[in-house]
């Protein structure tokens, strides 16, 4: 409800400061900052004690934050950029010859080929989650809240057994001979096997499963904060439930889709874990790429590039998301 | 007069029950299927890794008889249990000082302003967005950078690494419905800032900070690629411990360990809920 408020509030000095400039003839236009983060209205919340002197427990609240960001986000991630600009040796390690050539050979049309897999999939696995996500936010939403709360927590129960097991149990599941197949080649369903391993079925099928909750849990969180009433006067005006979906739930809802759609999509093109088991060799995605550069062609310089590339991806997505309505203080729970 | 109205209408109310289209029996009996399904389907994998728990065969393979030899034999195995006692330990560590992090940050980056705080709050949500797999070998860069020895150590700072922003955001949406007279009336009756925010900020965000703690624990015991850059050579973690074992195949003490470890999850879970409602009614009840 904050980030509704504060987001009428902005719309309401936007038209002040436009209508304004219009009479006065005076230019107020900001530029707008990349990745705006959110609470532009919001007030500074300052102790109001003048602080004319040292103030230990400013230091105390602000030096964690400055280290951290710094040490274990900053600095990793611009030593990447920086790797991704030299030259691999051969020896696994690098020469300080500054190139592009790195990010030419991002462009070698065999990756390409991994590139367009791993978007595929990517978006696969997104859709798949965003159509059993919407209806399953939507039946859950009406249920008494005692339910409702519990089947949430139940939801995030098997995250806390490891993602690389569960994916193994799949295994059992989905092989030539495994359960889905022999029990629905007894049951006469089929006449023979059904390939759902070592292909990309196999790794959309792992990448669903492992990342569903990550689409459930802001999909419901948006689907509840609709309104009753705007439902109800929907209903009582005759509209049918797939018109109720498209006219009222999709637009209210849109930033809690494409919240979970980047918590799905990310990871999804990144897992290499889950196209290594369930789809083989046969399966790569970008993910898998970045990891055989570093661990075992250790051509640092050229998983750098790669993983440079992913990052312009994922912060393209995240603007899109921004442009849509989204805050970034909704992702990830 | 208002009394024939009534007499006419309560034997009629409780006659008639009119429901709304998307509310029949019919429909509601639909939809409780689907979710039952979606249910079913998010713990179907856990299900068959808990039933071959009980396989005679050491092979994941085919269901040949039952047993329960796998969980004695779960503990002869030196490796998987060092690997979940690794495991384990730094998911309660990244999840103790991520938590502490992550609320002092949160707390600071609301109430002051410093230099650089726009970046560093954009920075913030760099590991919540970005693929693990690019932050995973951003921290095995920085790590050999600074020849930091692979190992127990860099696999906790990287949990941390991840866990903090994630609990930023929990602890934030708390703190913004606090305001923020509450902690400018105690500083008024003369209470420190420490103190300010151990007696009343502190129980104010608690279940900002919990719920921060929880999914940073969940993470953290979920996390398979950002472990697998920055484990070293030696170092034993569960996820690492299943893939070095996959390509041989896993024997069933994993399963008979994922089901403990499953079971005392469902228990944790339904005793806090116990706990919880029964805070609440003795709340309501004083």
């Amino acid at each position: 409800m904050k980030n509704n408020q504060n987001r009428a509030a902005l719309r309401i000095s936007e038209t002040k400061r436009k209508l304004t400039s219009k009479i006065t003839g005076i230019k107020t236009n900001h530029k707008r900052p990349f990745l705006k983060t959110s609470e532009p209205s919001e007030k500074k919340i300052k102790s109001f004690q003048a602080t004319s002197g040292f103030d230990g427990f400013k230091l105390f609240v602000t030096l964690p934050v400055i280290l951290y960001s710094i040490m274990l986000i900053f600095l990793p991630l611009a030593y990447v950029v920086f790797l991704s600009f030299l030259k691999s040796d051969n020896y696994g390690g690098y020469t300080f010859n500054f190139n592009l050539k790195n990010y030419l050979e991002v462009f070698n049309p065999s990756y390409l080929k991994i590139f367009l897999t791993s978007i595929f999939v990517g978006l696969a696995s997104t859709f798949i989650c965003l159509l059993i996500s919407y209806p399953f936010a939507i039946f859950l939403r009406d249920k008494p809240e005692k339910t409702r709360n519990l089947i949430i927590k139940l939801v995030m129960v098997p995250f806390l057994t490891n993602s690389l097991i569960r994916t193994y149990g799949w295994i059992t599941l989905l092989r030539k001979n495994g359960v889905i197949n022999t029990s629905l080649l007894s049951l006469g369903i089929i006449d023979g096997p059904l390939s759902l391993m070592y292909n990309n079925l196999g790794v959309i099928i792992g990448m669903v499963y492992t990342l569903l909750p990550f689409m459930i849990l802001p999909v419901y969180a948006s689907v509840t904060k609709v309104d009753q009433n705007l439902l109800d006067a929907a209903e009582d005006l005759g509209a049918n439930p797939l018109e109720k979906f498209f006219k009222v739930y999709l637009p209210l809802t849109l930033p809690g889709a494409f919240n979970g759609s980047i918590m799905v999509f990310v990871p999804a093109i990144g897992y290499f874990f889950i196209s290594d088991i369930l789809g083989g060799g046969k399966a790569m995605i970008i993910g898998n790429l970045v990891k055989n550069q570093f661990l075992t062609a250790r051509n640092w310089p050229l998983g750098a590039a790669l993983s440079v590339v992913l990052l312009i991806m994922t912060f393209g997505l995240v603007k899109i998301y921004q442009k849509v309505g989204g805050d970034l203080d909704e992702l990830g729970g | 007069m208002p009394n024939l109205v009534l007499s006419v209408y309560e034997p009629l109310r409780n006659r008639v029950v009119t429901r709304r289209p998307s509310q029949t029996r019919k429909k509601v009996y639909l939809k409780n299927i689907f979710i039952t399904l979606v249910m079913l389907f998010l713990f179907l994998p856990i299900l068959i890794l808990v039933i071959f728990s009980f396989n005679t065969s050491k092979l994941n393979v085919v269901f040949t008889g039952f047993t329960f030899e796998w969980y004695l034999k779960l503990f002869e195995n030196k490796n998987l249990l060092e690997a979940f006692r690794n495991t384990i330990l730094i998911a309660v560590l990244s999840t103790a000082i991520s938590t502490i992090i992550g609320t002092i940050s949160a707390v600071g980056l609301r109430k002051y302003n410093f230099f650089g705080e726009k970046f560093i709050g954009k920075l913030i949500y760099i590991p919540i967005v970005i693929p693990e797999i690019v932050l995973g070998i951003a921290l095995l860069s920085i790590f050999t950078l600074f020849k930091l020895k692979l190992g127990f150590w860099t696999v906790l700072l990287a949990h941390i690494s991840f866990s903090v922003p994630f609990v930023i955001t929990n602890v934030r949406s708390t703190l913004y419905s606090i305001s923020p007279s509450i902690e400018e009336a105690a500083e008024d009756l003369g209470a420190s800032k420490f103190e300010t925010f151990w007696r009343v900020t502190l129980p104010l965000i608690k279940p900002g900070v919990i719920s921060g703690a929880i999914l940073a624990f969940t993470l953290s015991m979920d996390d398979v690629v950002i472990s697998y850059f920055t484990a070293g050579p030696g170092t034993n973690t569960l996820p690492l411990y299943i893939y070095s074992n996959i390509k041989t195949g896993i024997t069933p003490d994993v399963n008979a360990l994922t089901t403990i470890m499953l079971v005392l999850t469902i228990i944790i879970l339904v005793a806090s809920a116990k706990i919880s409602s029964r805070l609440r009614e003795k709340r309501e009840l004083s």
